[in-house]
């Protein structure tokens, strides 16, 4: 009795919702994405082509877009999470599967860039690439000279070997405030799979971690790209987009400050923000059509080029801005590329003991 | 809190006095008021998270399990896990975060109370016009962003902000003086930040001090800070209590001042609830710290303000 009473009104509430959906979906797309993220005509573009109204609306991190989506109803039709954290939230059944018949550009996806993301997307059910990039050492190139003697960095020795690092202590280190992306590249430095879920490698992660924290400055995943472009801060554990716009930055207020860039010798990580539609979206139709847009060479390359970073695009790379393209803190050389690692989603017991080894790291209790 | 104390206690004194059926009725509703403001934003978001605090967490939307649960349509089970309150415990990070929290908010409340307190003298001694004028000067910063003031901070107090641009200037240091991230900074931020809710309170017992107190106490010969500690500022303390509450409340829970302008090693409970939630995605284990943290802070004010009746019943 219950049982065909829940299923009556199971249908009766699908069928409400599915009634809207059969008519001509109303032309409008909600939008969630990162800040700064998109070229200023993308979105415009887009409107005038399809005649959708979008509602664009920004954030600054990962765990927010997740916090509103976990709550439900968050009324996005297209989010972009990082792809560690679209595993996750795909297991908690917050996405619609990509329906790929509507999606004719996905062809220009770059097949290898497309298995990795596999590794959280098993064969790439829910999302697309947007852009993708690494985590590396952002530096003040004369403020590494006068103390190191050298104007390049090529290994993480200068901040894994305290030694060193408390070298640079008086100019200012700072590091992503991102426990599973900074022990990640501690365990590719020493060797260990960054994806280890093994206390002993955390324990080794964290030991390195507790050596060089006497030499940081602070902890904060966006502030450094103001810090290092004024010269506050000469060394940063970073992503490589915000190190290169801290460049520009530099550059364009004639500071004298000259910024480099580089994902050292031994490794680390790379990580993709992908497109995916929530489950719940009222526009889904929209949302494939945003998608395929998206996935058209010229959009994707113009994006590139303003956010200064790599697409996953291969039909665009040519499209790409010679300076953006052939920089190689942008579009790393094969060499480089091949030391990468991607990041897994960690299971709940091990992010819990992945906070509490962070927190100790950072306040010594 | 302390604004529904006052129509409650109106109620009680009238009570005594002989009143019909239509005043006893019109009493009850300006009462239920408040009761229904306190029932809808606090008793309720209250047992909400509460039963979060009692679930497991769970990759599902929402993030949790559910308390009660159809176990082959005939069967209510009920899941109720205390473990997330014990395992504040276990681990001493919780408590030493609650210290932590604790300590900061009370040295700021001092020290918004130093800085207040001869703030709303002054204002009180003012002629009426310039009350109004020196008010609106504490509340002016009031209306725009608490985010974009402590900004501000960040740029006057930053290694190349303007402080230190000038004291290298004068010669009075050499290098630099580390102030942002810092404790120093986190005190400064909220200090400034809660100042207004400091002075407010003050300025209002001040401003209905009877000046000629202060008189005969001069023509008896007492010194002006004699005068200060034995009439002013008893006859404040209603005020003095009203204001640290409203500082230290907050202050504790504070998130965004610390994040911003103190140092990695700054240790405040509003960090760990936002590691909780947001880091372990454990939103029953975040539900609990919150939940401790309100009977750390509801039990002291609770002390204070019957504390407070017992004072105000001895005058009476």
């Amino acid at each position: 009795m219950r049982n065909f009473k829940r299923g009556t009104f199971t249908a009766l509430i699908s069928l409400a919702l599915a009634m809207p959906l059969q008519a001509a979906e109303e032309k409008v797309l909600n939008i969630f994405n990162w800040s700064d993220y998109v070229a200023p005509d993308t979105i415009p573009n887009f409107e005038k082509e399809t005649g959708i109204k979008v509602n664009y609306d920004v954030f600054d991190s990962n765990e927010i877009l997740e916090a509103k989506l976990l709550a439900g109803r968050s009324n996005y039709d297209i989010v972009v999470p990082t792809a560690s954290f679209l595993e996750r939230q795909a297991k908690a059944g917050l996405f619609r599967p990509l329906d790929k018949a509507k999606l004719g550009n996905y062809k220009n996806l770059d097949n290898d860039l497309l298995s990795r993301i596999a590794q959280n997307d098993p064969s790439n059910k829910f999302a697309i690439p947007y852009m993708w990039g690494t985590i590396g050492i952002g530096y003040n190139k004369e403020k590494i000279k006068e103390r190191l003697g050298v104007d390049t960095i090529t290994s993480w020795d200068i901040l894994f070997k305290s030694e060193i690092s408390a070298k640079l202590k008086d100019c200012g280190i700072a590091i992503l405030d991102s426990p599973s992306e900074v022990i990640g590249t501690t365990l590719a430095y020493l060797g260990i799979d960054p994806n280890s879920e093994k206390s002993e490698d955390l324990a080794k992660g964290a030991d390195l971690m507790k050596k060089l924290r006497p030499s940081v400055k602070y902890f904060h995943s966006s502030q450094y790209i103001n810090d290092l472009a004024s010269g506050a801060i000469c060394a940063v554990v970073g992503y490589n987009g915000d190190i290169l716009q801290a460049r520009t930055r530099a550059e364009e207020a004639k500071s004298n400050v000259s910024i480099g860039f580089s994902v050292p010798q031994e490794g680390g990580l790379m990580w993709f923000d992908v497109m995916a539609v929530p489950k719940d979206a009222p526009h889904p139709e929209n949302a494939h059509l945003f998608l395929n847009y998206i996935l058209k060479p010229e959009i994707i390359a113009a994006i590139s080029d303003k956010v200064h970073y790599a697409n996953a695009n291969m039909a665009a790379t040519s499209m790409v801005s010679d300076d953006v393209r052939n920089d190689p803190g942008t579009y790393p050389p094969e060499a480089t590329r091949a030391k990468l690692s991607t990041m897994k989603a960690h299971s709940a017991k091990f992010d819990r003991l992945l906070t509490r080894a962070w927190t100790e790291i950072k306040t010594g209790k | 809190m302390t604004a529904s104390a006052h129509p409650k206690q109106a109620a009680r004194t009238t009570a005594s006095e002989p009143s019909g059926l239509s005043q006893r009725l019109g009493r009850m509703s300006v009462t239920a008021i408040p009761m229904v403001w306190l029932l809808a934003f606090f008793a309720l978001p209250f047992v909400f998270v509460l039963k979060i605090s009692l679930a497991e967490a769970d990759i599902a939307v929402p993030p949790y399990t559910a308390l009660l649960s159809w176990v082959d349509d005939k069967v209510l089970s009920i899941r109720i896990d205390f473990g997330k309150f014990l395992f504040l415990f276990e681990d001493n990070l919780y408590l030493a975060a609650y210290v932590g929290s604790l300590k900061i908010a009370a040295v700021s409340t001092f020290f918004c109370l130093l800085v207040a307190f001869p703030i709303a003298l002054f204002i009180a001694r003012q002629s009426a016009e310039m009350r109004l004028l020196w008010l609106a000067v504490v509340m002016l910063p009031f209306w725009t962003s608490m985010l974009l003031r402590v900004y501000a901070w960040i740029g006057i107090l930053q290694s190349n902000g303007i402080v230190n641009s000038v004291l290298v200037w004068l010669g009075v240091i050499d290098e630099p003086l580390a102030l942002l991230q810092t404790d120093f900074a986190v005190y400064l931020g909220i200090v400034y930040t809660y100042l207004p809710f400091m002075v407010l309170p003050l300025y209002a017992t001040l401003e209905k001090l009877d000046e000629t107190l202060l008189e005969a106490s001069a023509d008896l010969g007492a010194r002006p800070a004699t005068s200060f500690f034995t009439i002013t500022l008893p006859l404040a303390l209603p005020g003095v209590v009203a204001g640290c509450v409203l500082v230290f409340v907050p202050a504790v829970g504070e998130f965004v001042i610390p994040a911003l302008m103190g140092g990695p090693d700054t240790l405040m409970i509003g960090r760990v609830l936002w590691d909780e939630f947001f880091s372990n995605r454990d939103w029953p284990m975040a539900s609990a710290v919150a939940i401790v943290m309100l009977i750390v802070l509801v039990v002291p004010v609770m002390l204070l303000r019957s504390r407070g009746r017992q004072q105000s019943f001895g005058h009476g």
